[in-house]
Protein backbone atom coordinates (compact mmCIF):
# COMPACT_ATOMS: atom_id res chain seq x y z
CA UNK A 1 0.00 0.00 0.00
CA UNK A 2 0.82 3.64 -0.65
CA UNK A 3 -0.58 6.58 -0.50
CA UNK A 4 -1.19 9.34 -3.46
CA UNK A 5 -2.05 12.69 -3.65
CA UNK A 6 -1.73 15.29 -6.69
CA UNK A 7 -3.21 18.65 -7.06
CA UNK A 8 -3.71 20.92 -10.55
CA UNK A 9 -4.40 24.23 -10.02
CA UNK A 10 -6.61 26.16 -12.79
CA UNK A 11 -7.33 28.88 -10.66
CA UNK A 12 -4.63 31.28 -10.40
CA UNK A 13 -5.90 32.66 -7.38
CA UNK A 14 -5.74 29.55 -5.75
CA UNK A 15 -1.76 28.97 -6.32
CA UNK A 16 -1.27 30.41 -2.94
CA UNK A 17 -3.18 27.59 -1.03
CA UNK A 18 -1.50 24.52 -3.30
CA UNK A 19 0.63 23.45 -0.25
CA UNK A 20 -1.97 24.27 2.15
CA UNK A 21 -4.26 22.04 0.66
CA UNK A 22 -2.20 19.20 -0.47
CA UNK A 23 -0.96 18.43 3.03
CA UNK A 24 -4.39 18.17 4.12
CA UNK A 25 -4.64 15.40 1.53
CA UNK A 26 -1.14 14.01 2.48
CA UNK A 27 -2.12 14.07 6.22
CA UNK A 28 -5.01 12.05 5.35
CA UNK A 29 -3.07 9.46 3.59
CA UNK A 30 -1.17 8.54 6.47
CA UNK A 31 -2.43 5.26 7.13
CA UNK A 32 -1.92 3.86 3.47
CA UNK A 33 1.82 4.97 3.82
CA UNK A 34 3.29 6.06 7.42
CA UNK A 35 6.91 5.14 6.43
CA UNK A 36 8.01 8.46 4.66
CA UNK A 37 6.60 10.91 2.86
CA UNK A 38 7.23 13.25 0.20
CA UNK A 39 6.16 16.06 -2.11
CA UNK A 40 7.33 17.56 -5.36
CA UNK A 41 5.69 21.17 -5.28
CA UNK A 42 5.42 23.32 -8.97
CA UNK A 43 6.28 27.13 -7.76
CA UNK A 44 7.08 30.27 -9.56
CA UNK A 45 10.01 30.10 -12.31
CA UNK A 46 12.53 32.71 -11.49
CA UNK A 47 14.84 32.47 -14.18
CA UNK A 48 17.08 30.11 -12.63
CA UNK A 49 17.73 26.72 -12.18
CA UNK A 50 16.36 25.40 -8.54
CA UNK A 51 18.25 22.32 -7.26
CA UNK A 52 16.77 20.40 -4.40
CA UNK A 53 19.32 18.95 -1.61
CA UNK A 54 19.39 16.78 1.26
CA UNK A 55 21.90 15.97 4.11
CA UNK A 56 21.51 13.76 6.96
CA UNK A 57 23.67 16.63 9.08
CA UNK A 58 22.20 19.86 7.29
CA UNK A 59 23.94 22.42 9.91
CA UNK A 60 27.47 21.34 8.68
CA UNK A 61 26.90 20.41 4.93
CA UNK A 62 25.06 23.49 4.31
CA UNK A 63 27.23 26.20 6.03
CA UNK A 64 29.05 27.76 3.50
CA UNK A 65 27.57 25.58 0.53
CA UNK A 66 25.74 28.79 -1.40
CA UNK A 67 28.90 30.67 -1.33
CA UNK A 68 31.36 27.42 -2.17
CA UNK A 69 28.97 26.72 -4.71
CA UNK A 70 28.75 30.14 -6.21
CA UNK A 71 32.78 30.43 -6.21
CA UNK A 72 33.12 27.16 -7.90
CA UNK A 73 30.42 28.26 -11.09
CA UNK A 74 31.68 32.30 -10.97
CA UNK A 75 27.90 33.05 -10.68
CA UNK A 76 26.17 34.16 -7.43
CA UNK A 77 24.07 31.44 -5.84
CA UNK A 78 20.98 31.86 -3.33
CA UNK A 79 20.35 29.19 -0.80
CA UNK A 80 17.15 28.86 1.16
CA UNK A 81 17.38 26.19 3.64
CA UNK A 82 14.95 23.69 4.64
CA UNK A 83 15.81 21.31 7.89
CA UNK A 84 17.32 18.58 6.17
CA UNK A 85 17.00 19.84 2.50
CA UNK A 86 18.18 23.35 0.72
CA UNK A 87 17.40 24.68 -2.41
CA UNK A 88 20.10 26.64 -4.26
CA UNK A 89 19.47 28.70 -7.01
CA UNK A 90 22.08 29.02 -10.21
CA UNK A 91 22.15 29.76 -12.99
CA UNK A 92 20.40 27.79 -16.08
CA UNK A 93 23.14 26.81 -17.78
CA UNK A 94 25.27 25.70 -15.05
CA UNK A 95 23.41 22.47 -14.20
CA UNK A 96 26.19 19.83 -15.28
CA UNK A 97 29.43 21.55 -13.12
CA UNK A 98 27.23 22.16 -10.46
CA UNK A 99 25.27 18.72 -10.01
CA UNK A 100 29.05 17.58 -9.96
CA UNK A 101 30.40 19.96 -7.83
CA UNK A 102 27.35 18.36 -5.17
CA UNK A 103 28.05 15.11 -5.49
CA UNK A 104 32.11 16.20 -4.92
CA UNK A 105 30.58 17.66 -1.49
CA UNK A 106 28.60 14.50 -0.42
CA UNK A 107 25.14 16.19 -0.63
CA UNK A 108 22.46 14.07 -1.95
CA UNK A 109 20.31 16.15 -5.25
CA UNK A 110 16.53 15.12 -4.54
CA UNK A 111 15.59 17.01 -8.03
CA UNK A 112 16.81 19.57 -10.56
CA UNK A 113 14.21 22.22 -12.29
CA UNK A 114 13.10 25.57 -12.80
CA UNK A 115 9.86 25.39 -11.20
CA UNK A 116 10.26 22.05 -9.10
CA UNK A 117 11.47 21.42 -5.41
CA UNK A 118 11.35 18.09 -4.28
CA UNK A 119 11.22 17.71 0.17
CA UNK A 120 11.02 14.13 1.39
CA UNK A 121 11.93 12.46 4.79
CA UNK A 122 11.40 9.35 6.74
CA UNK A 123 8.45 10.20 9.39
CA UNK A 124 4.54 10.61 9.52
CA UNK A 125 3.32 12.50 6.82
CA UNK A 126 1.90 15.40 9.41
CA UNK A 127 5.82 15.84 10.66
CA UNK A 128 7.11 15.33 7.36
CA UNK A 129 4.91 18.07 6.00
CA UNK A 130 5.78 20.42 9.34
CA UNK A 131 9.28 20.28 9.15
CA UNK A 132 9.31 21.58 5.76
CA UNK A 133 6.39 24.07 6.13
CA UNK A 134 4.85 22.97 3.15
CA UNK A 135 1.30 24.53 4.34
CA UNK A 136 3.15 27.73 3.71
CA UNK A 137 4.15 27.12 -0.05
CA UNK A 138 2.40 27.94 -3.02
CA UNK A 139 2.55 26.80 -6.99
CA UNK A 140 0.35 26.09 -9.34
CA UNK A 141 0.73 21.75 -9.03
CA UNK A 142 1.93 19.74 -6.55
CA UNK A 143 2.25 15.86 -6.20
CA UNK A 144 2.60 13.84 -2.63
CA UNK A 145 3.21 10.66 -1.56
CA UNK A 146 3.07 8.72 1.62
CA UNK A 147 4.84 5.63 1.86
CA UNK A 148 4.54 2.03 2.92
CA UNK A 149 7.77 0.59 1.94
CA UNK A 150 7.72 -2.85 0.16
CA UNK A 151 10.50 -2.87 -2.81
CA UNK A 152 13.26 -1.18 -0.71
CA UNK A 153 14.42 -0.03 2.49
CA UNK A 154 12.51 2.69 4.18
CA UNK A 155 15.20 5.62 3.87
CA UNK A 156 15.01 9.73 2.62
CA UNK A 157 16.21 8.02 -0.88
CA UNK A 158 13.53 5.14 -0.92
CA UNK A 159 10.84 7.90 0.01
CA UNK A 160 9.07 9.48 -3.36
CA UNK A 161 8.78 11.40 -5.67
CA UNK A 162 11.94 10.19 -7.76
CA UNK A 163 13.19 12.72 -9.71
CA UNK A 164 15.19 11.62 -12.93
CA UNK A 165 15.83 14.99 -14.62
CA UNK A 166 14.46 18.65 -14.66
CA UNK A 167 11.52 19.19 -13.30
CA UNK A 168 10.45 15.61 -13.76
CA UNK A 169 8.86 13.68 -10.80
CA UNK A 170 7.08 10.49 -10.45
CA UNK A 171 5.23 8.75 -7.33
CA UNK A 172 3.98 5.29 -7.54
CA UNK A 173 1.62 2.84 -5.51
CA UNK A 174 2.23 -0.88 -6.25
CA UNK A 175 5.31 -2.35 -7.07
CA UNK A 176 7.48 -3.15 -10.49
CA UNK A 177 8.43 -6.69 -10.81
CA UNK A 178 10.93 -5.83 -13.52
CA UNK A 179 12.77 -3.26 -12.22
CA UNK A 180 15.97 -4.98 -11.99
CA UNK A 181 16.02 -5.86 -16.00
CA UNK A 182 15.40 -2.54 -16.69
CA UNK A 183 17.59 -0.82 -14.34
CA UNK A 184 20.08 -3.36 -16.26
CA UNK A 185 18.65 -2.01 -19.78
CA UNK A 186 18.55 1.69 -18.58
CA UNK A 187 22.15 1.58 -17.72
CA UNK A 188 23.27 -0.08 -21.08
CA UNK A 189 21.51 3.22 -22.01
CA UNK A 190 24.06 5.26 -20.12
CA UNK A 191 21.33 6.30 -17.47
CA UNK A 192 21.83 5.43 -13.67
CA UNK A 193 19.81 5.01 -10.80
CA UNK A 194 20.86 5.82 -7.22
CA UNK A 195 18.85 3.24 -5.43
CA UNK A 196 17.55 -0.26 -5.51
CA UNK A 197 13.96 1.15 -5.31
CA UNK A 198 11.40 -0.31 -8.31
CA UNK A 199 9.85 3.58 -8.50
CA UNK A 200 13.32 5.44 -9.42
CA UNK A 201 13.86 2.65 -12.12
CA UNK A 202 10.04 3.71 -13.23
CA UNK A 203 10.99 7.36 -13.48
CA UNK A 204 14.45 6.97 -15.15
CA UNK A 205 12.65 5.03 -17.76
CA UNK A 206 9.58 7.74 -18.60
CA UNK A 207 12.99 10.53 -18.54
CA UNK A 208 14.91 8.31 -20.68
CA UNK A 209 11.58 7.62 -23.60
CA UNK A 210 11.10 11.59 -22.87
CA UNK A 211 15.00 12.34 -23.76
CA UNK A 212 14.83 10.23 -26.81
CA UNK A 213 12.10 12.46 -28.32
CA UNK A 214 8.86 10.77 -26.58
CA UNK A 215 6.05 12.86 -25.44
CA UNK A 216 4.98 12.10 -21.93
CA UNK A 217 2.07 10.36 -23.26
CA UNK A 218 3.89 8.29 -25.06
CA UNK A 219 5.92 7.49 -22.33
CA UNK A 220 3.52 6.60 -20.24
CA UNK A 221 1.99 4.23 -22.88
CA UNK A 222 4.93 3.02 -22.82
CA UNK A 223 5.28 2.33 -19.07
CA UNK A 224 2.48 -0.49 -20.01
CA UNK A 225 3.91 -2.34 -22.61
CA UNK A 226 7.64 -1.89 -20.94
CA UNK A 227 7.16 -2.19 -16.99
CA UNK A 228 5.58 -5.31 -15.63
CA UNK A 229 4.06 -5.30 -12.18
CA UNK A 230 1.75 -3.14 -10.07
CA UNK A 231 1.09 0.42 -10.54
CA UNK A 232 -0.68 3.75 -10.52
CA UNK A 233 1.31 6.18 -11.90
CA UNK A 234 1.58 10.02 -10.86
CA UNK A 235 3.95 12.06 -12.57
CA UNK A 236 4.76 15.57 -12.50
CA UNK A 237 6.26 17.99 -14.88
CA UNK A 238 6.49 21.67 -15.21
CA UNK A 239 3.41 21.81 -16.85
CA UNK A 240 1.28 19.76 -15.98
CA UNK A 241 0.74 16.20 -14.18
CA UNK A 242 -0.03 12.85 -15.53
CA UNK A 243 -1.91 9.50 -14.50
CA UNK A 244 -1.87 5.83 -15.67
CA UNK A 245 -2.46 2.41 -13.86
CA UNK A 246 -1.47 -1.01 -14.54
CA UNK A 247 -4.10 -2.93 -17.05
CA UNK A 248 -4.89 -4.82 -14.11
CA UNK A 249 -5.55 -1.82 -12.19
CA UNK A 250 -5.65 -3.20 -8.35
CA UNK A 251 -4.13 -0.05 -6.94
CA UNK A 252 -6.88 2.39 -6.20
CA UNK A 253 -7.18 5.75 -7.83
CA UNK A 254 -10.01 8.53 -7.83
CA UNK A 255 -9.54 11.82 -9.58
CA UNK A 256 -12.26 15.14 -9.12
CA UNK A 257 -11.96 18.13 -11.37
CA UNK A 258 -13.91 21.32 -10.62
CA UNK A 259 -13.34 24.63 -13.16
CA UNK A 260 -11.01 25.49 -10.12
CA UNK A 261 -8.65 22.66 -10.02
CA UNK A 262 -7.93 18.61 -11.00
CA UNK A 263 -7.10 16.34 -7.84
CA UNK A 264 -5.92 12.66 -7.77
CA UNK A 265 -6.13 10.78 -4.77
CA UNK A 266 -5.60 6.79 -3.73
CA UNK A 267 -8.95 7.31 -2.04
CA UNK A 268 -11.97 9.91 -1.91
CA UNK A 269 -11.31 10.81 1.79
CA UNK A 270 -8.36 12.63 0.32
CA UNK A 271 -10.78 15.07 -0.99
CA UNK A 272 -13.39 15.56 1.31
CA UNK A 273 -12.25 19.20 2.90
CA UNK A 274 -11.42 20.25 -1.09
CA UNK A 275 -13.69 23.51 -2.02
CA UNK A 276 -16.04 22.55 -4.20
CA UNK A 277 -16.34 18.76 -3.89
CA UNK A 278 -20.07 18.46 -3.48
CA UNK A 279 -20.37 19.38 -6.83
CA UNK A 280 -17.14 17.95 -8.36
CA UNK A 281 -17.29 15.69 -11.26
CA UNK A 282 -15.96 12.47 -9.73
CA UNK A 283 -14.22 9.55 -11.35
CA UNK A 284 -12.18 6.58 -11.11
CA UNK A 285 -9.31 6.69 -14.31
CA UNK A 286 -9.61 3.66 -16.53
CA UNK A 287 -6.76 1.30 -16.65
CA UNK A 288 -4.17 0.76 -19.43
CA UNK A 289 -5.52 4.87 -19.84
CA UNK A 290 -3.21 7.91 -19.89
CA UNK A 291 -4.79 11.05 -18.38
CA UNK A 292 -2.70 14.47 -18.53
CA UNK A 293 -3.58 17.51 -17.98
CA UNK A 294 -1.27 21.14 -19.06
CA UNK A 295 -1.57 24.36 -18.85
CA UNK B 1 -35.39 9.20 12.82
CA UNK B 2 -31.74 8.90 14.28
CA UNK B 3 -28.81 10.60 13.52
CA UNK B 4 -25.07 9.92 13.79
CA UNK B 5 -23.03 12.56 12.53
CA UNK B 6 -19.20 10.84 11.76
CA UNK B 7 -17.54 14.51 12.37
CA UNK B 8 -18.46 13.68 16.31
CA UNK B 9 -18.86 10.41 16.74
CA UNK B 10 -16.31 7.54 16.29
CA UNK B 11 -17.24 5.08 13.71
CA UNK B 12 -16.71 2.10 15.95
CA UNK B 13 -19.53 3.83 18.38
CA UNK B 14 -21.54 4.69 14.75
CA UNK B 15 -20.94 0.70 13.78
CA UNK B 16 -21.96 -0.71 17.21
CA UNK B 17 -24.65 1.26 17.61
CA UNK B 18 -25.90 0.13 14.05
CA UNK B 19 -25.29 -3.46 14.88
CA UNK B 20 -26.87 -3.66 17.97
CA UNK B 21 -30.45 -2.78 16.76
CA UNK B 22 -32.39 -6.00 17.57
CA UNK B 23 -34.44 -7.45 14.52
CA UNK B 24 -38.28 -5.36 16.65
CA UNK B 25 -36.44 -2.65 17.01
CA UNK B 26 -38.50 0.91 17.05
CA UNK B 27 -35.85 2.79 15.56
CA UNK B 28 -35.99 1.75 12.03
CA UNK B 29 -34.61 4.87 10.32
CA UNK B 30 -31.24 5.79 10.63
CA UNK B 31 -28.87 9.13 8.71
CA UNK B 32 -25.17 9.10 8.50
CA UNK B 33 -23.73 12.54 8.26
CA UNK B 34 -20.41 13.31 7.20
CA UNK B 35 -19.22 9.70 5.99
CA UNK B 36 -16.25 11.86 4.02
CA UNK B 37 -15.00 8.61 2.19
CA UNK B 38 -14.62 6.86 5.89
CA UNK B 39 -13.89 3.13 5.69
CA UNK B 40 -15.95 0.36 6.75
CA UNK B 41 -19.54 2.38 6.86
CA UNK B 42 -22.21 0.49 8.01
CA UNK B 43 -20.71 -2.92 8.23
CA UNK B 44 -21.85 -6.14 9.66
CA UNK B 45 -25.52 -4.78 10.52
CA UNK B 46 -28.45 -7.41 10.69
CA UNK B 47 -31.55 -5.94 11.84
CA UNK B 48 -34.47 -4.88 9.32
CA UNK B 49 -33.42 -1.16 9.76
CA UNK B 50 -32.98 1.65 6.99
CA UNK B 51 -29.59 3.35 6.78
CA UNK B 52 -28.99 6.60 4.54
CA UNK B 53 -25.06 7.59 4.41
CA UNK B 54 -24.99 11.56 3.95
CA UNK B 55 -22.12 11.62 1.50
CA UNK B 56 -19.50 9.40 -0.10
CA UNK B 57 -17.56 6.20 1.56
CA UNK B 58 -14.72 4.47 1.12
CA UNK B 59 -13.70 0.81 1.49
CA UNK B 60 -15.93 -1.74 2.23
CA UNK B 61 -19.29 -0.02 3.11
CA UNK B 62 -22.31 -2.14 4.01
CA UNK B 63 -19.79 -4.96 4.32
CA UNK B 64 -21.94 -8.08 5.15
CA UNK B 65 -25.15 -6.84 5.19
CA UNK B 66 -28.17 -8.72 6.53
CA UNK B 67 -31.87 -7.34 6.60
CA UNK B 68 -30.92 -3.69 6.13
CA UNK B 69 -31.49 -1.02 3.63
CA UNK B 70 -28.22 1.13 3.23
CA UNK B 71 -28.72 3.88 0.72
CA UNK B 72 -25.22 5.42 0.35
CA UNK B 73 -26.27 9.41 -1.77
CA UNK B 74 -22.68 9.71 -3.19
CA UNK B 75 -20.26 7.34 -4.43
CA UNK B 76 -18.66 3.91 -3.01
CA UNK B 77 -15.18 3.35 -2.16
CA UNK B 78 -14.00 -0.30 -3.22
CA UNK B 79 -15.74 -3.63 -1.55
CA UNK B 80 -19.07 -2.26 -1.50
CA UNK B 81 -21.54 -4.68 -0.20
CA UNK B 82 -19.11 -7.53 0.24
CA UNK B 83 -20.18 -10.57 1.25
CA UNK B 84 -23.89 -9.11 1.80
CA UNK B 85 -26.13 -11.48 3.21
CA UNK B 86 -29.52 -10.03 2.44
CA UNK B 87 -31.07 -7.41 2.61
CA UNK B 88 -30.62 -3.92 -0.02
CA UNK B 89 -27.70 -1.91 -0.91
CA UNK B 90 -28.55 1.31 -2.89
CA UNK B 91 -25.57 3.96 -4.50
CA UNK B 92 -26.38 6.69 -5.78
CA UNK B 93 -23.22 7.65 -7.60
CA UNK B 94 -20.56 5.28 -8.40
CA UNK B 95 -19.19 2.03 -7.10
CA UNK B 96 -15.17 1.22 -7.20
CA UNK B 97 -13.87 -2.12 -7.55
CA UNK B 98 -14.88 -5.61 -6.41
CA UNK B 99 -18.79 -4.18 -5.95
CA UNK B 100 -21.09 -6.72 -4.21
CA UNK B 101 -18.02 -9.07 -4.06
CA UNK B 102 -19.10 -12.40 -2.52
CA UNK B 103 -22.45 -11.84 -2.22
CA UNK B 104 -24.74 -14.80 -0.96
CA UNK B 105 -27.84 -12.93 -1.04
CA UNK B 106 -29.75 -9.61 -1.42
CA UNK B 107 -29.98 -6.46 -3.81
CA UNK B 108 -27.19 -4.34 -4.76
CA UNK B 109 -28.19 -1.32 -6.69
CA UNK B 110 -25.52 0.73 -8.54
CA UNK B 111 -26.96 3.92 -9.59
CA UNK B 112 -23.61 5.39 -11.18
CA UNK B 113 -20.97 2.76 -12.90
CA UNK B 114 -19.00 0.32 -11.18
CA UNK B 115 -15.49 -0.51 -12.17
CA UNK B 116 -13.65 -3.36 -12.16
CA UNK B 117 -14.27 -7.23 -10.47
CA UNK B 118 -18.00 -5.92 -9.59
CA UNK B 119 -19.53 -9.31 -8.83
CA UNK B 120 -16.23 -11.22 -8.36
CA UNK B 121 -17.18 -14.54 -7.10
CA UNK B 122 -20.52 -13.86 -6.20
CA UNK B 123 -23.25 -16.25 -4.70
CA UNK B 124 -26.39 -15.63 -4.89
CA UNK B 125 -26.86 -11.82 -4.62
CA UNK B 126 -28.16 -9.69 -7.44
CA UNK B 127 -26.43 -6.82 -8.24
CA UNK B 128 -27.46 -4.35 -10.70
CA UNK B 129 -25.77 -1.29 -12.36
CA UNK B 130 -27.56 1.30 -14.38
CA UNK B 131 -24.33 2.35 -15.98
CA UNK B 132 -21.35 0.48 -17.26
CA UNK B 133 -19.02 -2.12 -15.57
CA UNK B 134 -15.03 -2.52 -15.81
CA UNK B 135 -12.71 -5.46 -16.74
CA UNK B 136 -12.83 -9.26 -14.79
CA UNK B 137 -16.34 -8.36 -13.82
CA UNK B 138 -18.39 -11.80 -12.56
CA UNK B 139 -15.24 -13.72 -12.06
CA UNK B 140 -15.34 -17.10 -11.03
CA UNK B 141 -19.51 -15.92 -10.20
CA UNK B 142 -21.52 -19.16 -8.75
CA UNK B 143 -24.70 -17.90 -8.46
CA UNK B 144 -27.08 -14.77 -8.35
CA UNK B 145 -28.05 -11.99 -11.08
CA UNK B 146 -25.87 -9.05 -12.39
CA UNK B 147 -27.68 -6.75 -14.84
CA UNK B 148 -25.59 -4.39 -16.19
CA UNK B 149 -27.80 -1.39 -18.23
CA UNK B 150 -24.67 0.38 -19.60
CA UNK B 151 -21.24 -1.58 -21.29
CA UNK B 152 -19.20 -4.36 -19.83
CA UNK B 153 -15.29 -4.56 -19.55
CA UNK B 154 -12.66 -7.19 -20.45
CA UNK B 155 -12.82 -11.02 -19.73
CA UNK B 156 -16.44 -10.53 -18.40
CA UNK B 157 -17.42 -13.71 -16.57
CA UNK B 158 -14.19 -15.48 -16.35
CA UNK B 159 -14.36 -19.09 -15.09
CA UNK B 160 -17.99 -18.40 -14.69
CA UNK B 161 -20.35 -21.18 -12.65
CA UNK B 162 -23.83 -20.45 -12.53
CA UNK B 163 -24.59 -16.60 -12.43
CA UNK B 164 -26.51 -15.22 -15.06
CA UNK B 165 -25.35 -12.33 -16.53
CA UNK B 166 -27.09 -9.95 -18.07
CA UNK B 167 -25.72 -6.78 -20.30
CA UNK B 168 -27.60 -4.11 -22.47
CA UNK B 169 -24.88 -2.51 -24.10
CA UNK B 170 -21.75 -3.94 -25.55
CA UNK B 171 -19.18 -6.45 -24.03
CA UNK B 172 -15.83 -5.54 -24.98
CA UNK B 173 -14.97 -9.39 -24.58
CA UNK B 174 -15.67 -12.69 -22.71
CA UNK B 175 -13.87 -14.43 -20.21
CA UNK B 176 -12.80 -17.93 -20.53
CA UNK B 177 -15.74 -20.24 -20.73
CA UNK B 178 -18.65 -17.09 -20.65
CA UNK B 179 -20.53 -17.51 -23.51
CA UNK B 180 -23.93 -15.86 -24.63
CA UNK B 181 -26.98 -17.82 -24.36
CA UNK B 182 -30.71 -17.80 -25.61
CA UNK B 183 -32.81 -15.07 -23.20
CA UNK B 184 -35.60 -17.77 -22.47
CA UNK B 185 -39.28 -16.46 -20.76
CA UNK B 186 -38.13 -17.28 -17.54
CA UNK B 187 -34.79 -14.91 -17.63
CA UNK B 188 -37.28 -12.03 -19.56
CA UNK B 189 -39.55 -12.34 -16.05
CA UNK B 190 -36.54 -12.24 -13.84
CA UNK B 191 -35.28 -9.27 -15.50
CA UNK B 192 -38.47 -7.37 -15.81
CA UNK B 193 -38.77 -8.10 -11.80
CA UNK B 194 -35.05 -6.81 -10.99
CA UNK B 195 -35.73 -3.33 -13.10
CA UNK B 196 -39.07 -3.02 -11.85
CA UNK B 197 -37.43 -2.97 -8.20
CA UNK B 198 -34.54 -0.95 -9.09
CA UNK B 199 -36.61 1.51 -11.02
CA UNK B 200 -34.07 0.88 -13.73
CA UNK B 201 -34.91 2.20 -17.25
CA UNK B 202 -34.67 -0.48 -19.40
CA UNK B 203 -36.71 -3.43 -21.44
CA UNK B 204 -35.92 -6.66 -20.49
CA UNK B 205 -36.02 -6.98 -24.15
CA UNK B 206 -33.04 -5.04 -24.86
CA UNK B 207 -30.15 -7.36 -23.25
CA UNK B 208 -28.46 -10.35 -23.76
CA UNK B 209 -27.85 -13.55 -21.78
CA UNK B 210 -24.11 -14.64 -21.31
CA UNK B 211 -23.88 -17.83 -18.82
CA UNK B 212 -21.09 -20.63 -18.06
CA UNK B 213 -20.14 -22.86 -20.89
CA UNK B 214 -19.19 -25.25 -18.47
CA UNK B 215 -16.57 -26.93 -19.87
CA UNK B 216 -14.13 -25.88 -17.16
CA UNK B 217 -15.97 -27.28 -14.65
CA UNK B 218 -13.98 -30.94 -15.25
CA UNK B 219 -10.97 -32.15 -16.78
CA UNK B 220 -10.94 -32.40 -19.99
CA UNK B 221 -9.14 -35.95 -20.74
CA UNK B 222 -8.02 -34.95 -24.41
CA UNK B 223 -6.14 -32.26 -22.95
CA UNK B 224 -3.69 -34.60 -20.94
CA UNK B 225 -1.20 -34.91 -23.28
CA UNK B 226 -0.99 -31.25 -22.77
CA UNK B 227 0.54 -31.20 -19.33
Amino acid sequence: MCGIVGLFLKKEALRPRLGDMLTDMLITMTDRGPDSAGIAIYGEESGKLKITVQSDTPAADFAGLDLALGEALGAPVAMRVVDTHAVLNVPLDAEAPALAFLDKRGVRVMGVGESMEIFKEVGLPKDVAARFGIRAMGGSHGIGHTRMATESAVTTLGAHPFSTAGDQCLVHNGSLSNHNDMRRRLARKGIYTKTENDTEVGAAYISSRIAEGATLGEALEGTLKDLDGFFTFVTGTKTGFGVVRDPVACKPAVMAETDDYVAFASEYRAFADLPGIETARVWEPEPATVYFWER
Amino acid sequence: MQVLDLSKTDLREVNATLQAQRADTNQTEWVIENPRGSHAVAVGLDAPISVTVKGSTGYYCAGMNKLATIHVEGSAGPGVAENMMSGTVIVEGDASQYAGATGRGGLLNIKGNASSRCGISMKGIDIVVHGSIGHMSAFMAQKGNLVVLGDAGDALGDSLYEARLFVRGTVKSLGADCIEKEMRHEHLALLAELLERTGADAKPEEFRRYGSARKLYNFNIDHADAY
